[in-house]
């Protein structure tokens, strides 16, 4: 970004991070941090790691070594739904929607840890669970009007095309107000039209919000316009950290995207 | 609800040939004894005990919908249910409390199975679940009749076991049944309202849908399955009430999930209507059918009905009436 954009004390550190599956070494000595209200991209080829990082960071993978620095404390894995607990919501590659739930359905289940009712509280204080569930209700509603979606909050997103599936996820992330949202290629298989949206709506986010943004993207355009700094992977290295004038010109980076002869 | 059209028509069709059926063999055979009052007795009969069918099948096709496991320990459960109510009233404990101990029970075992056999085996292949499952049952089965004895036990819980007439005598209705029938509506109607209205039903319709989404909304995996086995037990043990009302606390109780089989595959494995619908079906089917045309191949019909109409369903429609129709994208 043109504008100087500052930012806070340093909200995800990871250190020394390795990850392999059985002889696949996934991540080797990875090492990096996002600052609080920062954009923060991570890239590479396929293959990179990028996702397996993402992983990592909310809980489904536990790296063999490394620790992970989380708002002051120091884990050596996260467990997913702790990450959820302590403000980490993500979208997935692959869409993960409940297909079966309608649009609405689907972003409520962003809202169920801000929601106090247990299982008994629920059935006997019905009227309570009521009140507290149209105050979420809501919540949501203003997150449909932001992602501009208000015309299929009743349709299964099973029924939904590709782009609009991702906006629900993004949605459904937001719902639950994160401090750190973590987008798997947000704008995978998107037209230009869906790509402008979705950057809109990520750079929105990011400022009306103030959320922290990690993202996985391919399109380096999208990228260099929208991060303020960014991690280069390659084969489970790390390859450079830095703001995107100074990723482009690096030859490493270079190397790895166009292929080197020797 | 969303209902497709080819269901509406497919039950429509059943109706229609379960009726005209049996009035056109009454017409020509002097074997069959067909009047419309008769009639509806036997069909009443058969939807009414159809509805506890479908109180088995209720067990499986939650624990489907949560897990995507087929639950065979569903039958041991309902027995194990029946054993535990029946023992601690022959204590001498009041029903309503013999009720909430057995609850508890239930919720003892659905907490032990997720914490002894879920959770170490969480992500293996379905078929592995269940096979664990057959293993559940099997000591369900055993640990039950050990604590309580193997004999039959007679259980009395007040409901009138008198017939009523309707329609000045002409029809013949089992008060039991209707009050069956009654209990499993308002079983349902509760478990519709948990599962469309409350957070906590949400949360398991997500776990139905997708664990990896719903392990990064936050919702804990095993406190789900926790809660949804619990479920199946409480809906275990109000069939177990009902099947024991009728026939007594006995192992037999364990192979009404046989009966239960058909009724999924009819309904679909997913579906809460569908169980219900389902059982319905077959209940009425196979009374009908006993009754109308069994004297023309001397009888029998009653006992294979269920899956010889489950069979049809696989051939022409294998995702049953509601359950999801399975479409692969490539």
């Amino acid at each position: 970004m043109s504008t100087q954009r500052t930012f806070g004390e340093i909200l995800l550190k990871v250190e020394d991070v390795h990850l392999s599956f059985g002889g696949v070494k996934a991540l080797t000595n990875v090492n990096f941090d996002i600052r609080k209200g920062e954009i923060r991209a991570i890239i590479g080829p396929n293959g990179a790691g990028k996702s397996s990082m993402l992983n990592v960071i909310n809980g489904f993978y536990h790296p063999q070594q490394g620790a992970i620095t989380y708002k002051g404390v120091t884990r050596s894995q996260m467990k997913p739904h702790e990450a959820a607990r302590q403000g980490i919501a993500r979208t997935f590659q692959n869409i993960a929607l409940f297909k079966g739930m309608s649009t609405l359905d689907n972003i409520m289940t962003g809202r169920l840890l801000h929601m106090k009712s247990g299982l008994l509280s629920q059935a006997l204080y019905w009227g309570k669970y009521l009140r507290e569930e149209v105050a979420h209700r809501e919540k949501v509603e203003e997150i449909i009007d932001f992602l501009e979606i208000q015309a299929i909050r009743k349709t299964p997103v099973g029924r939904l095309p590709y782009g609009l599936q991702k906006r629900v996820e993004l949605g459904r992330a937001l719902a639950a107000e994160p401090e750190l949202l973590l987008l798997d290629e947000p704008m995978a298989g998107m037209n230009v039209e869906e790509k402008e949206d979705m950057s809109r709506f990520i750079i929105e986010t990011n400022d009306q919000l103030g959320t922290t943004i990690a993202l996985i993207e391919h399109d380096m355009g999208v990228v260099m316009d929208l991060s303020d700094r960014l991690v280069v992977l390659d084969y489970g290295r790390q390859l450079a950290d830095g703001e995107p004038d100074e990723v482009r010109n690096n030859q490493a980076v270079i190397d790895a995207y166009l292929g080197v002869t020797e | 609800m969303h209902v497709e059209r080819s269901v509406l028509t497919t039950i429509g069709a059943m109706l229609v040939l379960m009726t005209a059926l049996p009035w056109f063999v009454g017409q020509v055979s002097e074997d069959v004894f067909f009047e419309w009052p008769f009639f509806l007795e036997v069909a009443i009969g058969g939807l009414l005990s159809g509805v506890m069918y479908s109180l088995v099948a209720l067990g499986f096709v939650l624990i489907f919908k949560a897990s995507g496991v087929f639950n065979f320990a569903q039958g041991a459960m309902v027995l194990f249910a029946a054993l535990s109510f029946v023992g601690l009233k022959d204590l001498g404990v009041p029903l309503w409390l013999c009720f909430i101990l057995t609850a508890g029970i239930m919720t003892l075992v659905a907490m032990t199975i997720e914490r002894l056999v879920l959770r170490p085996l969480v992500n293996q292949e379905p078929i592995i679940l269940f096979m664990v499952t057959i293993g559940i049952a099997y000591v369900l089965d055993g640990l039950g009749q050990m604590i309580w004895g193997s004999e039959v036990r007679m259980l009395d819980i007040g409901l009138p076991q008198d017939p009523s007439f309707f329609f000045d005598g002409k029809i013949l209705i089992n008060q039991f049944d209707m009050f069956a029938a009654l209990i499993a509506g308002a079983l349902v109607a509760a478990l519709v309202i948990f599962f469309q209205y409350t957070k906590t039903g949400r949360a398991l319709r997500a776990v139905a849908d997708d664990h990896q989404a719903a392990m990064s909304v936050g919702i804990p995996l095993q406190h789900i399955w926790v809660v949804v086995w619990t479920v199946a037990g409480l809906v275990a043990l109000v069939a177990g009430i009902m099947w024991g009302g009728k026939l007594g606390v006995q192992f037999s109780l364990a192979l009404i999930a046989l009966k239960a089989l058909p009724v999924l595959i009819l309904g679909g494995f997913t579906s809460i209507p569908g169980a219900i619908i389902g059982g319905l079906i077959v209940g009425a089917g196979e009374k009908v059918s006993e009754v109308f045309l069994g004297p023309l191949v001397g009888g029998g019909i009653e006992d294979w009905f269920a899956y010889m109409l489950a069979l049809v369903f696989l051939v022409f429609r294998p995702q049953g009436l509601f359950g999801e129709k399975i479409i692969e994208r490539v």
